[in-house]
């Protein structure tokens, strides 16, 4: 488990993190959403003790990172997948942090094989290694001390779309073995696939929290009819917001049995009617941030 | 805690109790000393570095035999001669030791691993003052081959005017050549400049505090205080009285506890990015 308490960090007159508050819990993958340069790096750089915080405090497994007595064991981290020295090859950056945690020697081996990474790949220095061979180098590296907490900063980048899926199986796999998983993107598509609870944050500030499940839920209804105007009409009179998203096609604030009834009153026939789920996260996603974004454009 | 076990039996996942270590325990300073030191020559930069404290003591021997006066050809001569160029060379594995934690970004991973920067410091401190000790054998070793191949080359008798009371000499002038390495990388924390940084001290402002000892009479009896790589220098000739001890304790304050203090202080407050 994993708890930020209004942790605010600020640079100068900056402010990068805003009273950032929420909680991470065992058995669930969280995704921390945002816009580049929103503040999900330096969150997760003050959640594992690399940035100190300007105020505010961040517990893993109901202790500050920095009292973990080998946090290896218990917290595994992916915070850049490229911050390794480039000289060294990716075998021996797992051996030494292998060493370091007192692990038996056998773990690298297992760990490379998890990964996919070939003998003949893990003896090469990993200047010479792709984005997505550091990614995985990355996640074997993230895995090695078997953790209960697994902190990954962007860990899809670079990866193809087989390895996108490998390592969604192996965060879902994890969490569902009662880990707690916190994963950062801003590739939408990944946290909707994989996340149980969403972290939505835009420049510096949390916009958005809660269960998969909540968050789409408020993303309305999509429907579709030949008459567009007249719905709208009785909508309207029904206090339900709506806009035309494109020709004969509204997207309604409301639940989808409600905008029916409505539909069903004033006698207009449907085309079509469901929750707007596929892109909702999308949606709401730049709905939350284009506020902030604004106002961060105008200061 | 059981049920999570069992399920990791029932994954058929190894679950083997005295192995796995326990995860209260803190990381020992020995095992961080270990890491710390293979840190430094399991790159190729470092073991070229490795490479060349061996080459440069062979080289330099062959130099003292070819250009040196058969006269100098002495025990000294050769030990000293080839402490030189180790102590340009070891500071530098030293500073790049610190450095590439943030010249790299391996800081962000051994930060993780261990995250208390004053004990990742101490480590890499105990790790690379330790090299000293095997360069000291070797120019000790290195210098006796060259002393032997010297006379037998000049046909001069062999002169071993050094015993073991040399040793704990030129091995305290590597230590602290080793720790002003240290110094550098902890104060610059970027690996070009504390390299730099190590050769302005070493062969800007030493010559310069020479070059006004030798000018100004005044300055004469303050340099012993003040300059640390004349005291490092002084160190391989041995045999230090009580005021040269006080000077050498003066010098180190000035040039590497007064700067490591500084240099620790903002590190443990930086930002690993």
């Amino acid at each position: 488990m994993i708890t930020v308490e209004s942790v605010t960090k600020t640079y100068g007159g900056f402010t990068a993190v805003d009273d950032v508050s929420f909680t991470a819990s065992a058995g669930r993958v969280t995704g921390f959403l945002g816009p580049n340069g929103a503040g999900k790096s330096t969150t997760l750089r003050i959640v594992t003790g690399l940035t100190p915080p300007t105020s505010g405090s961040a517990h893993v497994v109901g202790r500050r990172f920095a009292d973990l007595p080998n946090p290896g064991l218990e917290v595994g981290v992916l915070l850049d997948a490229s911050a390794q020295h480039a000289g060294r090859t990716g075998r021996e950056i797992l051996r030494l942090s292998q060493q370091m945690m007192g692990l038996p020697r056998s773990r690298v081996d297992e760990m490379l094989e998890l990964v996919s990474l070939t003998p003949d790949e893990a003896g090469r220095r990993v200047r010479d290694y792709s984005l997505g061979m550091r990614q995985r180098l990355g996640i074997a590296h993230a895995l090695l001390g078997d953790p209960d907490v697994l902190i990954l900063d962007e860990p899809a980048n670079g990866l193809d779309p087989a390895g996108i899926r490998w390592m969604r199986d192996l965060l879902r796999g994890y969490a569902d073995r009662g880990a707690t998983v916190l994963l950062s993107s801003h590739l939408l598509h990944e946290i909707e696939v994989v996340a149980d609870d969403i972290i939505v944050i835009g420049n510096g500030r949390i916009v958005a929290h809660g269960t998969k499940a909540e968050l789409l839920a408020s993303a309305g209804t999509h429907l579709r009819t030949r008459h567009p105007a007249d719905l709208q009409a009785a909508l309207d009179v029904a206090g339900m917001a709506s806009n035309v998203t494109s020709p004969g096609v509204l997207r309604v604030d409301a639940d989808p049995e409600l905008v029916g009834r409505v539909a069903t009153d004033a006698r207009i026939p449907l085309i079509e009617l469901r929750p707007a789920e596929t892109a909702g996260l999308e949606e709401m996603f730049l709905e939350l941030t284009a506020d902030t974004q604004r106002e961060g454009a105008a200061a | 805690m059981t049920t999570q076990t069992l399920d990791r039996v029932a994954e058929g996942r190894p679950v083997t109790p005295t192995q796995e270590p326990v995860r209260t325990a803190r990381i020992p300073m020995r095992r961080i000393v270990g890491v710390e030191l293979r840190k430094s020559f399991d790159t190729r930069a470092g073991l070229w570095l490795l490479a060349s404290v061996g080459l440069a003591s062979v080289l330099t021997s062959g130099a003292v035999i070819a250009w040196a006066p058969d006269d100098d050809f002495t025990y000294s001569t050769f030990t000293t001669t080839i402490a030189f160029p180790m102590s340009v060379i070891l500071p530098i594995i030293a500073a790049l030791s610190v450095t590439a934690e943030w010249t790299q970004r391996s800081g962000l991973t051994t930060f993780t691993i261990v995250p208390h920067r004053g004990r990742i410091m101490l480590g890499k401190a105990l790790a690379l003052v330790s090299v000293a000790l095997p360069a000291t054998a070797a120019a000790f070793v290195v210098g006796a081959g060259g002393n032997v191949v010297g006379s037998w080359i000049s046909g001069n008798e062999t002169v071993w005017d050094q015993d073991l009371a040399a040793v704990p000499y030129l091995l305290l002038s590597l230590a602290l050549a080793l720790m002003m390495g240290l110094v550098c990388g902890t104060l610059i924390r970027n690996s070009a400049g504390a390299i730099v940084a190590f050769f302005v001290f070493s062969f800007v402002i030493s010559p310069l505090l020479g070059f006004l000892a030798m000018t100004q009479d005044w300055f004469r009896d303050v340099q012993p205080w003040v300059d640390l790589d004349y005291q490092l220098t002084a160190l391989l000739r041995g045999s230090f009285d009580s005021e040269q001890w006080s000077q050498l304790a003066a010098t180190s304050g000035l040039w590497l506890l007064l700067p490591l203090v500084v240099g620790l202080w903002t590190l443990v407050r930086s930002e690993v990015k």
